[in-house]
């Protein structure tokens, strides 16, 4: 499996930024007195409340279920009281609200009941997975898919897992404290990872600019006797921590367009998913914290936190000197796909890698027009023609878009970035596909509909049709009863 | 002078009877136009065309008897789509037949609801539920906001309400909007 | 709090430090110009400056679009300086009047302003310079150094403006036509190109006398443009390449009739076309595969012009010709998006 490493197309080498917030160790952040968690912290459908206001809630203990195959159920972060279950805002491009479950800590820090699995190498998978699935972890990385899913070889053969270490944005540096910090965790939930999938192989992808991170994994592979784990370094070059990017450097595959990794025989996890899943499996404890870097100009004293679920944003800036109120713009995520927030009192959920507080911003400059550079299209690492996507998204012309191949869009950022006319490329792309979706569920909608409409019509149709048979039918008979009569008459 | 149109007038059925023969020979038997412009249209069910319904509607597009800018709910997108696929220019919507308004859904007031069915009646595409003397209710993922079932209401606990936007609905604005519609 | 989408980070310079440095990058060019042609070229450069920016205001203010961000983007100034270099060092004002109005006014904003123009506005002003006013256009100087007169500053401006001469000078005696018109004028002639460059004056080692190094230090300032990543290498070089190709053919051929390559790469406007003209990110290809064609398509193009025309030079209309081709070859040579098959 070593060998060269290939080159994604496009990309940029942007200034990482990472330094301010690795100086101090990871801190766990003070107890809020209330978490609020959301019921939709992941890909797929939302979790189903399964507390009551006013019932009193354990560390640990789930708080709402699953509801279908692809969703994950939501745990209680810390001991307490259920306070309210209701629609609060949540960290989401809309500022919309979206329902919570409210509760009120009690500072006890109370678990409930856990059962850790020590020898999971005696396990079923399936088991494996029913546990991860029930622990609530999903992928740590950013986009929150159900990790379980992802651990389901489906009948296909896995011939390598990849763990996706490179933490490409700027300022994020939460994986790489991790795995400073807890490398041995990591290699044994990589360790269960490739159990339950099988896998022949196994890389751990990391970019060069962390070699305190990987020097860990190193030591705590050489520690703990694990052989079959290869630790790469890939360059450093925005989004080689894209998952179809990371796997192309490493392996040389493409995911093809429309398909998932495993279709190639490749399955890829986040390092902190390893660790979670490692936490969940050996000590029975669902996933309800996670590292979260505080960082940006904004923020005086940058650094990671370990933060509980449902914690509100303003207290971890609080915690790192900064003054909530001046923030003038909080960034979830990286600056590069992160989305800013409308209010700092929104919660941390799983998702939460990173806060970016800004103050001081400089004003944005207007957008001129594309003058078709193509720096864009340089900067790309789908080989798209962005300014060709521009230009449809633009007009509204979005099946050409979708004919230059909008949905291969990864929405990285990078056109954006070097645009000189300053078009806010990704967020016209964002709107072509919202109005692409928003088509494609009209027309299934209209198509109902239609259905429907036509079930009437035929309906009535039969109802006037039976109405007049009986009419005739009784005719008829009135006609057999006075007809006899009225030949005779004749 | 006789020459050219002696060869002129050979050239033109010559390539007559070619064209001729090529438009039966290839003849593409494709959906019927009707059913082409009916999966355009929303499906609304509304009438506001002039035509009871959607159907009736294409069939009158399809036939030259009506226009391509009478359906409101359809939206300028609509009119574009009928537009690109009978080959004609767009034009705006006929104020006549309403204007452009948000999506809407119909809401029943439920305790002023006499439970007398008309509105069960009115509706198109069945997304009322309810029995005589017992309250109705629509079925919000169904009603596709035609209002027919407004004017039937005798105690008027019908309104329409514009279809609320959710996280989940919630899509991103085009940045023009955003900008307050300036290029 | 600001909410605006991703990304939050911004690496790009933006449109107008672009222009500008185009225009650094064309400075040492200039010089060579001015040093060759004498300060009528300055003149010109000034003079176009001056009507670009004045019909790009008005026209936006009729437009209704916003005067100050467009105006100061620096696109004009490119365009004026682009077409002033195209023109005889002593075209009268009016000449450079009209051709820079028209590639502002029609060309570039009836189009829809930056961004919008299908064909390079300071070709497009070019060609319908040289088809309205065909003598004016290709009354050319001669070099100083072979005319033996430079005119000041002043001097100069008199005669664009008034048309007037200093005392003693008349105008046969300081115009000759341009290398690549002589050479053409003899080769119809019958000469060869062997003694078609002994007979004249205005031939030089590589190309013609002085458009040697005016081309050199294009060429210097293009690749600084590449080095500065304003531009990629593609255009210029498929269209250097093209025009190479095409002249070492013929000349090979028949070495008597068709002048060597290097003659074409250092005469008239090669290298600012290959790095200034073509390049032009509005009007040209866009996809990489793309701006090679359309490189190679206006090298050969001008050869073919050159050669066998009716013009001496050919880069603006193979310029121009090749805008039009430029929606086909980016719609054929789209790169393979990541993930897809072929």
């Amino acid at each position: 499996m070593s060998g060269k490493l290939r080159r994604f197309p496009g990309g940029l080498h942007l200034d990482g930024h990472k330094t301010e917030s690795t100086q101090c160790a990871v801190q766990r952040a003070r107890l809020p007195r209330r978490l609020i968690l959301p019921l939709h912290q992941h890909i797929g459908a939302e979790a189903k409340s399964v507390v009551m206001a006013g019932e009193r809630v354990l560390k640990g203990q789930m708080i709402a279920r699953a509801e279908g195959y692809v969703s994950a159920p939501v745990h209680a972060p810390s001991s307490g009281t259920v306070v309210e279950i209701g629609d609060r805002p949540v960290p989401h491009p809309s500022g919309l609200s979206a329902p919570c479950i409210v509760i009120e800590t009690d500072g006890t820090e109370q678990w409930c009941e856990r059962h850790p699995v020590q020898d999971y190498i005696t396990q079923d998978p399936s088991h494996l997975r029913n546990l991860i699935r029930e622990a609530g972890i999903v992928g740590l990385g950013g986009a929150g898919f159900p990790s379980f899913i992802k651990l389901n070889p489906l009948g296909k053969t896995v011939d390598t897992l990849i763990l996706n270490a490179a933490e490409c944005e700027p300022y994020i540096t939460c994986d790489d404290m991790l795995m400073r910090e807890r490398a041995a965790e990591i290699i044994h939930g990589i360790q269960i990872m490739r159990h339950a999938l099988h896998a022949a192989h196994c890389i751990i992808g990391i970019e060069d600019n962390k070699p305190e991170a990987r020097a860990a994994l190193v030591r705590a592979l050489q520690e703990l006797h694990i052989d079959g784990i290869q630790v790469t370094q890939v360059p450093t070059r925005y989004p080689a921590g894209g998952e179809k990017q990371l796997i192309h450097v490493l392996t040389g595959k493409e995911v093809p367009s429309n398909g998932l990794p495993v279709h190639i025989g490749i399955v890829c996890h986040n390092v902190a998913t390893a660790a979670a899943i490692y936490r969940a499996v050996q000590h029975g404890e669902p996933l309800i914290s996670r590292y979260v870097t505080v960082t940006g100009s904004g923020v005086p004293e940058p650094r990671n936190l370990e933060v509980l679920f449902g914690t509100p944003m303003a207290e971890l800036l609080e915690q790192c000197g900064a003054d909530p109120a001046s923030v003038e713009r909080l960034v979830m995520g990286g600056p590069m796909m992160g989305f800013g927030v409308h209010m700092p009192g929104v919660p941390v959920v799983k998702t939460t890698n990173c806060l970016l507080a800004d103050r001081h911003l400089p004003a944005a400059p207007a957008a001129m027009p594309c003058i078709r550079c193509g720096a864009c299209a340089e900067a790309c690492p789908a080989n798209l023609l962005p300014q060709q996507l521009y230009w449809h998204a633009h007009a509204g012309e979005f099946d050409k878009a979708q004919n230059y191949n909008l949905f291969d869009c990864i929405e990285c950022g990078c056109c954006a970035a070097v645009c000189p006319s300053h078009i806010p490329l990704v967020q016209y792309y964002r709107y072509a596909k919202g109005e692409i979706w928003t088509r494609e569920r009209e027309k299934q909608k209209a198509d109902v509909a239609r259905e429907r409409h036509e079930f009437r019509l035929a309906r009535l149709a039969q109802d006037k049709a039976e109405r007049e048979a009986r009419h005739a039918q009784k005719k008829a008979e009135l006609a057999g009863k006075t007809a006899p009569h009225e030949t005779t008459s004749h | 002078m006789l020459s050219a149109i002696i060869a002129f007038t050979a050239l033109a059925a010559v390539f007559g009877l070619i064209l001729g023969f090529a438009a039966i020979r290839f003849r593409v038997e494709g959906d019927p136009l009707v059913n082409k412009i009916d999966a355009l249209l929303p499906q609304t069910q509304c009438g506001q065309c002039g035509y009871p319904g959607c159907r009736p509607y294409a069939t009158a597009i399809a036939s030259g008897e009506a226009d391509i800018n009478q359906c409101p709910p359809g939206g300028e997108a609509g009119i574009i789509a009928l537009a690109d696929l009978l080959g004609r220019d767009p034009k705006p919507l006929n104020a006549k037949h309403g204007t452009l308004k948000p999506k809407m859904v119909a809401v029943i007031d439920e305790p002023l609801c006499i439970g007398c069915t008309l509105c069960i009646q009115a509706c198109p595409v069945d997304a009322i539920l309810g029995a005589a003397k017992q309250m109705h209710t629509v079925i919000e993922q169904e009603c596709t906001g035609c209002e027919l079932c407004v004017a039937p209401c005798p105690v008027d606990c019908i309104r329409m309400e514009p279809v609320q936007h959710d996280i989940k609905t919630w899509k991103w604005q085009t940045p023009l909007e955003a900008a307050g519609g300036h290029a | 709090m600001q909410t605006s989408s991703s990304p939050h980070l911004h690496s790009a310079a933006p449109v107008s430090s672009v222009m500008l440095r185009v225009i650094y990058a064309l400075i040492p060019g200039v010089i060579a110009y001015i040093g060759v042609f004498g300060w009528g070229v300055a003149v010109n450069v000034v003079f176009a400056s001056i009507v670009a920016l004045a019909s790009e205001a008005v026209t936006l203010a009729v437009r209704g679009r916003p005067i100050k961000p467009f105006l100061f983007d620096g696109s004009a100034l490119v365009t004026a300086f682009l077409l002033a270099l195209s023109l005889p060092p002593f075209a009268p004002w009016w000449i450079t009047l009209i051709g820079t109005a028209f590639a502002i006014v029609v060309a570039k904003q009836l189009y829809g302003g930056l961004g919008f123009n299908p064909f390079n506005p300071a070709m497009a002003g070019y060609v319908v310079l040289l088809i309205s006013f065909p003598r004016e256009m290709t009354q050319w100087l001669a070099p100083e150094t072979v005319s033996g007169h430079a005119l000041s500053f002043v001097e100069a401006a008199r005669v664009i403006f008034n048309g007037a001469l200093p005392p003693g000078l008349t105008l046969d005696a300081v115009s000759a036509a341009t290398p690549l018109d002589t050479l053409k004028t003899r080769l119809h002639l019958g000469e060869t190109v062997e003694t078609a460059r002994r007979a004249s004056p205005v031939f030089g080692s590589l190309g013609g006398l002085g458009w040697e190094w005016i081309n050199g230090l294009f060429l210097l300032g293009g690749l600084w443009m590449i080095y500065k990543k304003i531009i990629t290498w593609h255009i210029p070089l498929a269209l250097l390449g093209g025009l190479f190709v095409m002249s070492l053919v013929f000349h090979l051929y028949n070495s008597g009739a068709y002048v060597a390559p290097v003659f074409h790469l250092f005469s008239g406007a090669a290298m600012l076309g290959a790095f200034f003209i073509a390049t032009d990110p509005v009007s040209a290809c866009t996809t990489p595969r793309g701006k090679l064609y359309y490189g190679a398509g206006v090298g050969i193009l001008t050869y073919i012009i050159r050669t066998w025309g009716g013009y001496p030079d050919g880069i603006a209309f193979s310029v121009l010709l090749m805008n039009m081709a430029v929606p086909l070859i980016d719609h054929y040579t789209q790169p393979r998006v990541f993930g897809h098959k072929d």
